[in-house]
């Protein structure tokens, strides 16, 4: 009973934090752009005249697609036409389920694994939900009785197809330095150190290839400039043309939780998760021999800051080349995918696993 | 064996890629162009029957709304035009003042045709870089014509208003500023893999191509071929200045690009080298006279108190500032059929208020010989030319112009055809196409 407890307000609390930084993304995807393009921003929406520097928008955005009328156009597929949203948000959401914000807390001599989901096949989990996201976008796009629509969900699932394997083939790396697809003891070993104890054993640091990969991949994953192909709002609008209401504001939310999610990801494949240099279980060792004890829980939550910190900054770091960069061509993007990140994936499993041999594990 | 069909996709008139109102009616086969038919005349507003209709000088108002992006190239094409047809010369001075404003124009436009195409690749934050640009030169421009959009700033002539005390100086300075836009947005650009991959050997036609279809401007110099009104029949002083005419040689989109940032570059030298000849005036602005208002001016007229009238200056709202008599026949040339008095003589005495009637009376006007005229000058999208029909009454008897987007648009199927959906938006964007201008 207290397990299922637990769990559930792992779970809860997991779903909270993560739906609410999706939607502080709105707000925080218009004041970076503002600040990139000497620009003010949202800063209209108040509420008894706190204006909380635009915050409100999120909000009062949620409002208006709630109270839109909800068109569904002739000849469009109904059931499908109004699946597809649900279908992008839930398998978007899902994939945090697997994803450790923290280490191990004990509470009680209980010992809790702060990951909704202790699954032992978490990689594998996510990287299934993602692609499973790739319905919502299909479905929307064929079901929605327009050309534009039709084109965007069909670069939707071309896209989608080609990076997704790339992005399996670049973690292949980390997996097989790590040993293990479990996240959480994934973490857990990238708490070991190199070179004297100086560097933390960070997936980015014996892994940087396929960090690059991994990270252009899971850019095109989202959707998001340079790969806006499905959406490409000035060629073919995309492939959520013929919605409106909330059914448009879940697509959308499905992109920024999309985006929190790659984050989340790159932070826990290499940037170790909850691992904060230098602390171990008990507290701080540092290499020039400094100890500095500390108890379970303040270790716990530096871990869990530590984790949301990394989040930030990658989502920080996606959202600077989103307001930067000019779109693919679908020619292009094809050819990146599949003639150049695929092979250097490739080369870069081999290589990795020969290194590995030779140095005997 | 299995069938395919190709799809037909409409897009436009309200589609984001298409600023302006137009149709394009692809025929897709998967997301390659196969055939593209363009339907325009969403925006046609009868320019040339609405000119025929009213007097010379209340031509200019509708000029302004050809290529809105630049309205005071068509200022000034329409007024070179009309003199001469009537034959008139104007002051130098004048000359500079509308040569800044042209190019100052031609800056706006290619900032707003840059810009446009990046924010529709997906760089949003050059578009907004470009815009900002654009506003400094704006800022400029409103602050000597007193509008940002529909100006009317030239008259048959001349100019309406001189340059301000210190234009010069305010000048230089957003001049740098917009340099260092254009640095920035270069930086972003030009160099920019994704950039380049979108944009070269993209919608590309070539020089023979280019001259059959007519296509003049930086579309036609992309092809390679040097075709610049501006030195292949000089107009205002154009001949007194240095600048080059930058040319590509595929006819690509990346060219057009490349040409288009260059001209900027070299407008922006026309501009400085028109500070450094321009000729005084008396911008200095000494009031030696008496300053009133025009109101009292006028009240005091009307009642014949007019002895020391002829000495002082009037002071006018700020939509006239600047044609007061002081700086009258520096911007205008002296002929009194063809232009309005100063405000002084206006309301001051019954010579001048008789030559303002005179000019601005239905069935009075300007009224030039019998004859026909056309006149090309190199708007910021390629030849911009009027042809003017006079038969010798108030109001032209015909007008044509000549839109610089026109044969671009013609030619564009020609671009498009082979190339992916996708181009369709930067082969577009490339055109400028001002819809005001195309449809007239």
């Amino acid at each position: 009973m207290n397990d299922l407890l637990i769990k559930f307000i792992l779970s809860a609390g997991t779903l909270f934090i993560m739906f609410n930084i999706a939607g502080l993304l709105t707000w925080v995807e218009r004041k970076q752009s503002a600040v990139m393009q000497d620009r003010i921003g949202a800063n209209r929406a108040s509420i008894f005249g706190m204006k909380a520097m635009g915050m409100f928008h999120a909000l009062a955005d949620v409002l208006k697609m709630l109270s839109k009328e909800e068109f569904i156009p002739e000849g469009a597929n109904k059931f499908l036409f109004n699946i597809a949203p649900y279908l992008s948000v839930t398998f978007a959401l899902v994939g945090f389920a697997a994803i450790p914000i923290g280490g191990e807390l004990v509470l009680n001599g209980h010992s809790i694994q702060l990951q909704a989901a202790n699954l032992n096949i978490a990689l594998i989990f996510i990287f299934a939900m993602m692609s499973m996201g790739v319905y919502g976008v299909v479905l929307a796009g064929f079901s929605s009785n327009n050309n534009y629509a039709f084109l965007g969900g069909m670069r939707g699932a071309a896209q989608m197809i080609a990076y997704e394997i790339t992005m399996g083939a670049a973690i292949m790396g980390v997996i097989m330095v790590f040993n293990t697809i479990d996240m959480q003891a994934l973490d857990r070993a990238q708490g070991a150190y190199m070179l004297g104890g100086w560097l933390p054993k960070w997936g980015i640091f014996v892994q940087p290839l396929s960090f690059l990969l991994f990270f252009t991949a899971a850019t095109a994953e989202t959707k998001r400039t340079p790969f806006d192909l499905p959406e490409g709002e000035s060629e073919i609008i995309g492939y959520f043309v013929e919605y409106s209401g909330m059914k448009f504001g879940m697509f959308f939310l499905a992109d920024l939780v999309e985006t929190v999610l790659v984050a989340a990801l790159m932070a826990t494949l290499f940037f170790g998760g909850w691992q904060v240099p230098y602390l171990h279980a008990d507290g701080f060792y540092f290499p020039w021999g400094g100890h500095m004890a500390m108890a379970n829980l303040p270790v716990v939550i530096l871990g869990v800051l530590s984790f949301f910190f990394k989040v930030a900054l990658f989502i920080w770091f996606l959202m600077a080349v989103r307001w930067t960069l000019p779109r693919f061509r679908y020619d292009q993007l094809m050819n990146l995918g599949w003639k150049i990140l695929l092979p250097i994936s490739l080369i870069n499993i081999a290589v990795t696993a020969v290194v590995i041999t030779l140095l005997g594990r | 064996m299995t069938q395919t069909r190709s799809m037909l996709l409409n897009v436009g008139p309200s589609h984001p890629a298409m600023h302006g109102v137009i149709r394009m009616i692809m025929e897709l086969d998967g997301e390659k162009i196969k055939g593209v038919d363009i339907e325009m005349g969403y925006l046609h507003r009868a320019f040339e029957k609405m000119c025929e209709t009213v007097m010379y000088t209340q031509c200019f108002p509708y000029t302004d709304r050809l290529n809105y992006v630049s309205p005071l190239i068509n200022n000034v094409g329409f007024a070179l035009t009309v003199e001469k047809l009537l034959g008139i010369d104007i002051p130098e001075r004048a000359k500079y003042i509308r040569v800044i404003m042209s190019e100052i124009s031609r800056v706006t436009d290619h900032l707003t045709c840059v810009g446009a195409s990046a924010m529709e690749l997906g760089a949003m934050s050059v578009f907004l870089y470009m815009i900002k640009a654009r506003e400094f030169l704006w800022e400029l421009v409103e602050e000597i014509t007193g509008a940002r959009l529909t100006i009317s700033y030239v008259r048959i002539g001349g100019v309406k208003a001189d340059l301000t005390k210190g234009f010069a100086d305010k000048a230089f300075g957003k001049i740098a500023d917009v340099r260092k836009v254009l640095i920035e947005a270069d930086e972003l650009l030009s160099r920019n893999r994704i950039f380049i991959d979108r944009m070269k050997n993209i919608g590309k036609i070539s020089a023979e191509d280019a001259i059959a279809y007519g296509v003049t401007g930086p579309f036609l110099r992309a092809t390679g071929v040097a075709y610049d009104v501006r030195k292949s029949n000089p107009y205002l002083i154009y001949d007194k200045l240095d600048f080059e005419v930058p040319v590509g040689s595929t006819g690509d989109n990346l060219d057009r690009y490349f040409v288009r940032m260059a001209e900027m570059e070299q407008s922006l030298r026309i501009i400085e080298q028109c500070f450094q000849q321009i000729p005084d005036g008396p911008i200095a602005g000494d009031l030696s006279g008496v300053v009133i208002p025009a109101a009292q001016m006028v009240d005091r007229a009307k009642m014949g108190q007019t002895e020391d009238l002829i000495e002082d200056e009037v002071n006018l709202d700020p939509t006239l500032q600047g044609s007061t008599r002081k700086y009258h026949d520096a911007i205008n040339a002296n002929k009194k059929d063809v232009v309005l008095p100063a405000k002084e003589n206006t309301y001051g005495n019954i010579e001048g208020l008789m030559n303002h009637f005179k000019l601005v009376m239905y069935g009075h006007g300007i009224k030039p010989p019998i004859g026909e005229v056309y006149f090309p000058v190199e708007g910021a999208n390629g030849e911009l030319g009027f042809y003017i029909v006079s038969d010798g009454r108030d109001h032209p008897w015909r007008v044509r112009v000549h839109p610089p987007c026109f044969p671009i648009m013609a030619a564009l199927p020609k671009c498009l055809i082979g190339d992916m959906m996708a181009d369709l938006v930067p082969t577009f964007g490339s055109v400028n196409m001002i819809a005001g201008e195309l449809d007239r």
